[in-house]
């Protein structure tokens, strides 16, 4: 165990709110995520998960409330500046790049580490070239970790979807972030892929330190891997504490389950 | 191929058959003699060269940013434009520098004022505004470089040489800036190719062209990366400009072999660098075919006025290829949900 002490909040998310137009997708929501934990961001189907995470991502701008991460608060950004900060995503539906190879993909990921110049590598230049060796040192590593030894050179698109969802993990893992957003990383895969991903998970935070934000629809493999749970429903926050707690709260049995009136 | 693959793709390996077989009939039926055949092929072969190198400025910005870029044709006029005015006065060489420095210049202003305020609007609305720069390009170019026919003087030997006198009767007779010209023309695609493939910023070039938003999730700047698409787009114009103008003379006509290379990506697939390469070979060759073969056929059979098939070939290859296959030999395939 490395990695796995909780420290300082990096990230405060005070009183957010967003709508597009009339729907109210986030309202005054509300919460922490404290270093080297798992995070958890939970809800029925239009809950606003994607949305709050597309917020602390920087796709969308909040109408109202303040996001602070590492000590700096920030209006409107856009998920450049986001990934510059230290805040790596993966997707939902994958969004790969998928004409390249794995490695190709996962060295996308290395390219705000990249300090040669654009002529530099044109001309191919020395140091251009031991640059690109130190960042594929550091890439071999992500795709031994990730066991994807063997499909380096295969294109994305050719791989079957459990593998691209590492693929995808990979690729933000190879920012070295600070904070890591995973949009549903179990959706639409078998058990056996989901046990796999929890695993991974679970070593990323143990192995790298890094902090985890992950948006499920399935309860289950949440409560068993996050340290802390923030439950939404209808844009709003309903819960929030340890798995156990959640699991007790009343209004997120309610949510979950239909309430008879 | 699978034979169910052929079977599928029939209309294209019909068409890619009788293309083929167009191009070996001269031969076949002793139209041509082999030495004659040869110089029309690489005659043909030369100014596809330049077809693609248009070509290729379509597909760099199509790639990466969706957009249909009109003004590649304008883009090529102004490059030559600012090369012949400026040679005219220093050494090529410094005016060629220049001249890349002015297109970047130019690619950086277009990201600024147009392309920033215009992310994520329909294709239509970014189509609009190339057309917009094109006409400002055009109209600014002259303005400032001024509209008479200019020289680009590239120093290289005009005499045709005579080649392989030995194995056909009578030889080659190659252009021998023609074939200077094709070999840089070359050369450039393959560099183009090169940096796309090895080089970290071909990589996030080819990661925005695959898919915005994650390109922009992992820091991959939009706007920078559009700014060197233009950049190198204005490049090839640049070179393109240079080899049709150091032929042809600078002129206005000169934007109009824009026209030219829409065959040539409708040929080789809107996303395709190498489809653009392919493209512009298969329509350079072709059209040429077409018009020292097929034409003075016509012409005798049907009694018709003149050939002047040259003119036209390109467009009817590119309207039989939308039919039998619209996203090109080689570009993505979009299957659209309706």
């Amino acid at each position: 165990m490395s990695g796995r002490k909780i420290g300082n909040v990096i990230l405060q998310v005070a009183d957010v709110s967003l709508a597009f137009g009339g729907v109210k997708a986030l309202q005054d929501v509300s919460f922490d995520v404290r270093e080297h934990e798992i995070r958890a961001i939970i809800g029925p189907n239009g809950a606003g998960k994607s949305s709050m995470l597309n917020v602390i991502n920087g796709v969308y701008t909040p109408q109202q409330g303040k996001i602070t991460f590492l000590g700096k608060t920030r209006g409107a950004m856009d998920p450049h500046d986001a990934a510059a900060m230290g805040i790596a995503r993966t997707f939902q539906s994958l969004a790969l790049f998928k004409g390249m190879s794995v490695l190709d993909n996962i060295m996308t990921g290395r390219n705000l580490r990249m300090r040669t110049g654009l002529l530099a590598q044109a001309v191919h230049l020395g140091f251009a070239r031991r640059e690109e060796l130190r960042h594929r040192e550091y890439v071999e590593h992500i795709i031994d970790f990730l066991e994807i030894q063997a499909y380096r050179k295969t294109a994305v698109g050719r791989l079957p979807y459990g593998l691209q969802k590492r693929v995808d993990l990979g690729r933000a893992l190879a920012m070295e972030p600070r904070m890591l957003l995973l949009d549903e990383p179990m959706a639409g895969m078998n058990l056996e892929e989901k046990e796999d991903m929890c695993r991974f998970v679970l070593d990323v935070n143990d192995e790298f330190g890094t902090t985890i934000v992950l948006i499920e629809h399935d309860m289950g493999v949440v409560m068993d891997i996050s340290d802390r749970v923030v439950v939404l429903d209808y844009g709003k926050k309903i819960g929030d504490g340890t798995p156990d707690e959640v699991r007790s709260s009343q209004g997120v049995i309610d949510a979950y389950l239909g309430v008879a009136h | 191929m699978t034979l169910t693959a052929l079977q599928r793709n029939w209309p294209v390996v019909a068409l890619i058959a009788a293309l083929l077989a167009g191009a070996a009939a001269p031969l076949v039926f002793g139209l041509s003699a082999p030495g004659f055949y040869l110089e029309v092929l690489l005659g043909g072969l030369m100014s596809g060269v330049l077809y693609s190198l248009v070509a290729l400025g379509f597909v760099l910005i199509f790639k990466a940013s969706g957009v249909f870029n009109f003004a590649q044709g304008a883009m090529v006029l102004f490059a030559a434009l600012a090369l012949a005015r400026m040679s005219e006065v220093m050494p090529l060489g410094i005016a060629f520098v220049l001249a890349i420095a002015i297109m970047a210049l130019f690619a950086w202003l277009v990201e600024r004022l147009v392309l920033r305020h215009l992310v994520n609007q329909d294709a239509v609305v970014l189509l609009m505004a190339t057309l917009g720069v094109t006409y400002f390009l055009d109209g600014f170019g002259q303005m400032v470089w001024g509209s008479d026919i200019y020289q680009i003087e590239t120093g290289l030997p005009k005499t045709p040489i005579l080649v392989l006198e030995k194995v056909f009767d009578g030889g080659i007779l190659i252009n021998s800036e023609d074939f200077v010209a094709a070999a840089v023309a070359g050369l450039l695609v393959l560099a183009l190719a090169i940096f796309f493939q090895k080089t970290p910023t071909g990589r996030a070039l080819r990661a925005v062209a695959d898919d915005h938003q994650a390109a922009q999730s992992i820091g991959i700047p939009l706007n920078r990366i559009w700014v060197i698409v233009w950049t190198v787009a204005g490049f090839v114009a640049l070179v393109a400009g240079m080899v049709w103008g150091s032929k042809l003379g600078v002129q206005f006509s000169l934007s109009l072999i824009a026209l030219k290379a829409l065959p040539v990506v409708i040929l080789g697939g809107f996303t395709s660098v190498p489809g653009a390469i392919l493209g512009g070979l298969i329509i350079g060759v072709g059209e040429k075919f077409a018009e020292v073969f097929l034409a003075p056929i016509a012409v005798q059979q049907f009694d018709l006025a003149g050939g002047g098939i040259e003119n036209w070939f390109a467009y009817v290859l590119a309207l039989l290829f939308l039919l039998v296959r619209p996203e090109g030999l080689f570009g993505d395939k979009h299957i659209d949900r309706v």
